[in-house]
């Protein structure tokens, strides 16, 4: 497993847009992948359950990813994050 | 064979098959099925083609309105893959052993109630959303069409109780010949997007959609207001014929397009046009307009999820300057409120809306907003003509309120090291009756007048355009509203400033003598009013239309003045 932790610097959270594109990238890799904020997780392949976090500006979360393409999948999310303006 | 009298909203004749645009019958029976698997086939069956769909109505949007529109689209793509919403559906059907149709209602209502309770007005709005999409996936899975505006692709007549500003946004001209809804006057916004898109249209029809099935074919006869539900051959031949007959009269009106608009005497007037998006900018000129006499700017607010960026609305408004080369444009502030709402800002429901926190009022307490859309503006502004109009102004303090932002802004952007235009006029629009009386004191201070005479009409008369049962005191040719309109112009003339009209009068037959006698400097209208009335003006006298200006003024009631006016301006 593959884990990865970033501290949310969009000062809307991780809203709509970024949120979407997220989804999108998780969902071309074969590996299990999850988000965690606080003490839930939810699937990353999963509109519904990153909003459903309503993850606010400043928090902190983690990206974990199991399966044969987890590293590629950890490096694309980073990117994402980065390029989304999400977080780093 | 049906004819139904609506109003004509837009010109033209429109011939052809009446597409339904209304919400399907979304009720269903919860059933025990045998065969989950097949069951959950039909779920997936569905679920894919309302994918497709969306696939398309987000090609289109993208088209038509561009990316920021069309973004909505992907996030409802992913609700319809989302593994966490279709797993417990399919469950649902396992365990449960229900119908597709339950296990999809139940379970995104669940999600909706989850969404909905949340302490966050965006994750609210979500709520929204998945509502939208799974109607989309229920329809298909009755068996039942859910109608959108990009799926067409075949010639058509739209029969609806009303457009919404978005739908009417997404229609495509090259299928949709024309529309015809139950509700809706001349003035409502459906009707006032058909003219800039220049689709046929007649509203205001209060039974087309008892009367017009699917398929049918429908006549739509936007200049006179008829509606023929089913023609005979001979209608449709006679109409054909009327139709052309309209063509030729379009292009000899074209001939005029690159003449300037002058009277007999040779008293020249400015035809500018009505827009709400970039796009609309190529009609304007195809019609000769002269300028842009009203941008109306909420269409970048509509139809989204948060407030457009200052870059998304820079790049929108330098469009338009840059399209217009140097001719005049004036662009009004955001008047959001009213009829026009914009669910991200969460405004609480009014009792009287038109009469409520809109428009100037909410710009100059959420000046955040403002200040995005004044910046954005301030920047554009070196890339033409720019004159930026307030709208619903009633006091002069919010007009000084209004402008002290400006200028407040532009010195920001001039120490950010951004270049503004050192020329542009601030003015107001008039449609409050104290603002029309107070013309003289707001001369003094504004660089301009722009009478929005579908307000002004409706608070001049307390009578809600919107309201068929109180239509007939929506009376533009009132001896009232002619005193109020003559006295801006009066007003402005003294200080040396200029006065136009953007509303729905600008472009009458009756109204444009009138106008031209009372001094009116630009006339702003839809962009297919344009020719016809630059080839009226073109036959009028203005010394001899101001002649009959104190006659006008003191006249009674408004039949006197359309009696009077037809007689002298030649009108049969």
């Amino acid at each position: 497993m593959v884990e990865k932790t970033f501290k949310v610097t969009s000062a809307d959270g991780v809203h709509a847009r970024p949120a979407t594109v997220l989804v999108q990238n998780a969902g071309k890799y074969e590996s299990d992948i999850n988000l965690h904020y606080k003490e839930k997780s939810v699937n990353l392949k999963s509109i519904m359950g990153i909003m459903s976090l309503g993850i606010p500006a400043g928090a902190e979360i983690k990206i974990t990813a199991e399966g044969d393409d987890e590293q590629e999948a950890v490096d694309h999310l980073t990117q994402t994050m980065q390029n989304e303006g999400l977080g780093e | 064979m049906t004819q139904l009298q609506g109003i004509a909203a837009s010109s033209g004749i429109a011939i052809a098959k009446a597409y339904r645009l209304e919400a399907p019958d979304l009720s269903y029976d919860k059933t025990t099925v045998n065969e989950p698997a097949e069951e959950i086939k039909r779920l997936h069956d569905a679920l894919e083609i309302s994918k497709s769909e969306l696939e398309k109505i987000k090609e289109h949007t993208k088209k038509s309105l561009g990316d920021e529109h069309a973004e909505i689209f992907s996030a409802h793509l992913l609700v319809l893959s989302d593994p966490e919403m279709i797993q417990p559906m399919e469950n649902k059907i396992k365990t449960d052993s229900v119908n597709a149709e339950a296990a999809l209602d139940e379970t995104a209502n669940m999600f909706i109630d989850m969404f909905k309770n949340m302490d966050n007005e965006y994750m609210k709005e979500r709520a929204a959303d998945i509502h939208d999409v799974t109607k989309r996936v229920l329809a298909h899975l009755l068996d039942a069409e859910f109608p959108d505006p990009a799926l067409i692709d075949e010639q058509v007549v739209i029969v609806a109780e009303d457009l919404t500003p978005s739908d009417t946004a997404q229609l495509n001209k090259e299928f949709v010949q024309g529309f015809t809804t139950d509700i809706g006057g001349r003035t409502s916004h459906s009707a006032i997007m058909a003219r800039s898109l220049e689709i046929p249209a007649v509203v205001g029809t209060k039974e087309i959609t008892k009367q017009a099935e699917k398929g049918v074919t429908v006549i739509v006869d936007g200049l006179s207001g008829d509606v023929i539900v089913d023609p005979t051959d001979e209608q449709i031949e006679s109409y054909k014929q009327k139709r052309s007959e309209f063509e030729e009269k379009k292009q000899e009106w074209a001939k005029l397009k690159d003449e300037t608009t002058v009277s007999s005497d040779n008293e020249h007037v400015e035809l500018a046009a009505n827009i709400g998006t970039p796009d609309d900018v190529s009609g304007v000129l195809e019609n000769g307009g002269e300028g842009i006499g009203l941008y109306r700017t909420e269409f970048l607010y509509m139809g989204k999820n948060q407030l457009p960026t200052e870059d998304e609305q820079f790049d929108a408004y330098s469009s338009v300057l840059k399209q217009m080369e140097d001719k005049p444009v004036v662009v009004r502030t955001l008047d959001i409120g009213g009829d026009k709402e914009l669910d991200y800002l969460d405004l609480p429901d009014e009792m009287n809306p038109f009469l409520g926190f809109r428009a100037i009022r909410l710009c100059l307490e959420r000046d955040d907003i403002f200040r995005t859309q004044l910046r954005a503006l301030l920047r554009a502004s070196v890339h033409g003509n720019l004159k930026i109009m307030f709208p619903m102004i009633a006091t002069l303090d919010e007009f000084r309120e209004a402008k002290a932002i400006l200028t407040e802004e532009k010195e920001n952007l001039t120490r950010e090291g951004k270049e503004v235009a050192d020329d542009i006029e601030v003015g107001i629009m008039v449609e409050i009756p104290a603002t029309a009386v107070m013309a003289k004191q707001f001369a003094k201070e504004v660089d301009f007048f722009s009478i929005g005479t579908n307000d002004l009409i409706q608070y001049t008369m307390a009578a809600d355009r919107m309201n068929e049962r109180v239509s007939y005191l929506y009376q533009p040719y009132n001896p009232a509203i002619l005193n109020l309109v003559n006295n801006v112009i009066e007003a402005a003339h003294t200080e040396g400033k200029w006065a136009g009209m953007c509303g729905e009068m600008a472009g009458d037959e009756i109204a444009i003598p009138i106008l031209l006698g009372l001094g009116l400097d630009e006339f702003s209208m839809s962009s297919s009013s344009i020719l016809p009335a630059r080839t009226q003006i073109l036959g009028l006298s203005k010394s001899e239309m101001s002649s009959f200006k104190d006659e006008l003024l003191s006249m009674n009631t408004s039949e006197d003045v359309v009696a009077f006016v037809k007689e002298k301006a030649g009108l049969e």
